[in-house]
């Protein structure tokens, strides 16, 4: 195959940057640098008043009011301070929360964390489509519940959990309910208020805005959420969270925001059909699974397993031009595979020759056609290597083999 | 992570790939591994009756771009060699010539591994008692 541009699809990890935000955001290092809390001067009215309109072209993305915005340095901040800020607000109402093991691990090893701390967790499983299941969640609250985390849509498979259902048993037992959103805003519609959601995480480099920038949405009425600061300090955010805004990442993600509002509907249906032809046509491949319900997922994303192809090898065929991300974190100095895709019931084997597909703003058709031929050899190649692929032609039992596990 | 171009070099053009008859007395095959930890390596060996050495080699590997390299290195180094010399390939010898990183060094473990069981199935199939007591190889 010719050399061509690097294609990238692998926007769950991290967007590029829309160049509208970059625009946005240049007059912010040099000629309006001051600091949004200096009260004193023009040039801290000028960054206090780009703040305030960021907080309102976010706020309005999400339908919040602007005082619900709390900026931080990302989604594992929000998380970190919805979840600790909760389990030390509320000490005195309980010391239970809910969440499940297909969380990302900054909700994961936030709740390991606090369970040093006395609290007691509830990891909830999911089913084999990667949904929790609803039952259980009610089963699970009890009088010291205080919390219920479960993320919008996952990072890996891209299934949307049941939100609004969610919400409602939560109401149920007047248990908060808190989300990591960090996939879905910007993407899809996710109105906290309108969903029953009471805290929500999110971050702009996700939606086309900038790395290094957040926000918690915490609830002021019905019911107001108050959680305590995991910060101390200058008491910026309303004392939730201190520490100078960075304002050039707050005008980035407020543009990134607005873009979103106003193209998500049109790019979400682009994206798809994109998504689509990509799926179909690589799931024309024998022995391959898409990981994750079909009828909740997130539009631009596709997890397909690849039957007797080691995932990180397969990459290692293309990846000099496409840029994908394995389901096994193999590439990681752990050799696990990914605990999301075994926590939905993938054996070991499947969840290492999973790759995730994950499509963008900038993704074009031609970038998809590519991809398809590429990957496509790319799996041709790796079970003609393989020998398990072998086997599995001549009709060979694998389950019935001894491995030598090592 | 960023391999070695001798890494990529086997990755993208392997040496050896393929299969020899299993049931033939001469060849010896090496299964190690396991499809749930991500790696498993198939390595056979031909033995020549006459000279005692080991006239083919081939390999199939499920497994990462570290593990196929090594698999398919091994092979290389296996034709011509006697089956005393084979059984002295140490793994440490695959991670320098392939410059292997830390992470990387169970591949090189799990050819070592394969080279000997494909040699202690030869040696069971011609009745030969192993001269180097290493032929009992444990997985990594």
């Amino acid at each position: 195959m010719e050399k061509r541009r690097l294609i990238y699809l692998d926007n769950n990890a991290t967007t590029p940057c829309d160049p509208r935000v970059v625009e946005a955001m240049i007059p912010f290092f040099f000629e309006k640098h001051g600091n949004a809390a200096s009260r004193s001067h023009q040039f801290g009215w000028e960054a206090e008043e780009a703040v305030d309109y960021a907080r309102e072209q976010i706020a309005q993305l999400i339908g919040a009011d602007e005082k619900e915005i709390i900026f931080t340095s990302g989604a594992t901040e929000a998380n970190n301070l919805a979840i600790k800020g909760v389990f030390e607000m509320y000490a005195r109402k309980g010391n239970h929360i809910i969440t499940a093991e297909t969380e990302h691990k900054a909700v994961l090893d936030t709740c390991k964390h606090l369970e040093k701390l006395g609290a007691e967790i509830t990891y909830l499983k999911v089913k084999e489509d990667g949904l929790i299941d609803l039952a259980e969640l009610d089963a699970a609250i009890k009088p010291s519940t205080i919390l219920v985390s479960i993320m919008w849509a996952n990072n890996e498979t891209g299934v949307i959990q049941p939100m609004r259902e969610i919400a409602q048993i939560c109401e149920k037992h007047g248990v908060l309910f808190h989300s990591d959103a960090t996939q879905a805003v910007g993407k899809i519609p996710t109105n906290p208020r309108e969903t029953g959601v009471h805290l929500m995480s999110f971050t702009g480099h996700k939606m086309y805005g900038p790395k290094g920038v957040g926000a918690l949405y915490v609830s002021r009425k019905n019911p107001r959420v108050k959680v305590t600061a995991q910060m101390d300090g200058g008491g910026h955010e309303r004392g939730m969270r201190s520490g100078t805004l960075n304002v050039p990442g707050i005008v980035g993600f407020g543009k990134a925001a607005e873009i979103a509002r106003l193209e998500m509907a049109q790019d979400a249906e682009r994206v798809s059909q994109l998504r689509d032809k990509l799926e179909k046509a690589l799931t024309k491949l024998e022995e391959t699974k898409v990981n994750g319900n079909p009828q909740s997922r997130m539009p631009h994303v596709s997890n397909i397993s690849f039957k007797h192809v080691e995932g990180e090898g397969l990459m290692m065929t293309f990846n000099q031009n496409i840029a994908v991300s394995s389901g096994s974190a193999c590439t990681s100095a752990s050799l696990e595979p990914s605990y999301v895709l075994v926590g939905m019931g993938l054996g070991d084997d499947l969840a290492h020759s999973s790759i995730r597909f994950s499509l963008g703003r900038f993704t074009t058709e031609e970038d998809v056609d590519y991809a398809i031929e590429a990957v496509s050899n790319g799996v041709n190649h790796m079970r003609d290597l393989s020998p398990i692929w072998e086997m599995y032609k001549d009709g060979v039992d694998l389950t019935k083999i001894e491995w030598s596990a090592h | 992570m960023a391999y070695s171009n001798k890494v990529l070099d086997h990755f993208k053009n392997p040496r050896n790939v393929g299969v020899l008859d299993k049931n033939s007395k001469n060849v010896g095959t090496g299964l190690v591994g396991a499809p749930e930890c991500g790696d498993v390596m198939r390595l056979q060996i031909e033995v020549d009756d006459a000279t005692g050495l080991i006239r083919d080699a081939k390999f199939k590997t499920f497994g990462c771009g570290s593990a196929i390299a090594s698999s398919s290195l091994a092979t290389e180094w296996l034709k011509g060699k006697s089956v005393e010399d084979a059984m002295r390939i140490d793994n440490m010898d695959i991670v320098e010539e392939l410059a292997l990183p830390p992470v990387k060094i169970h591949c090189s473990v799990l050819a070592e591994d394969a080279i000997k069981a494909a040699i202690k199935d030869y040696q069971e199939k011609n009745g030969i008692v192993p001269t180097n007591a290493e032929n009992t190889a444990t997985s990594a």
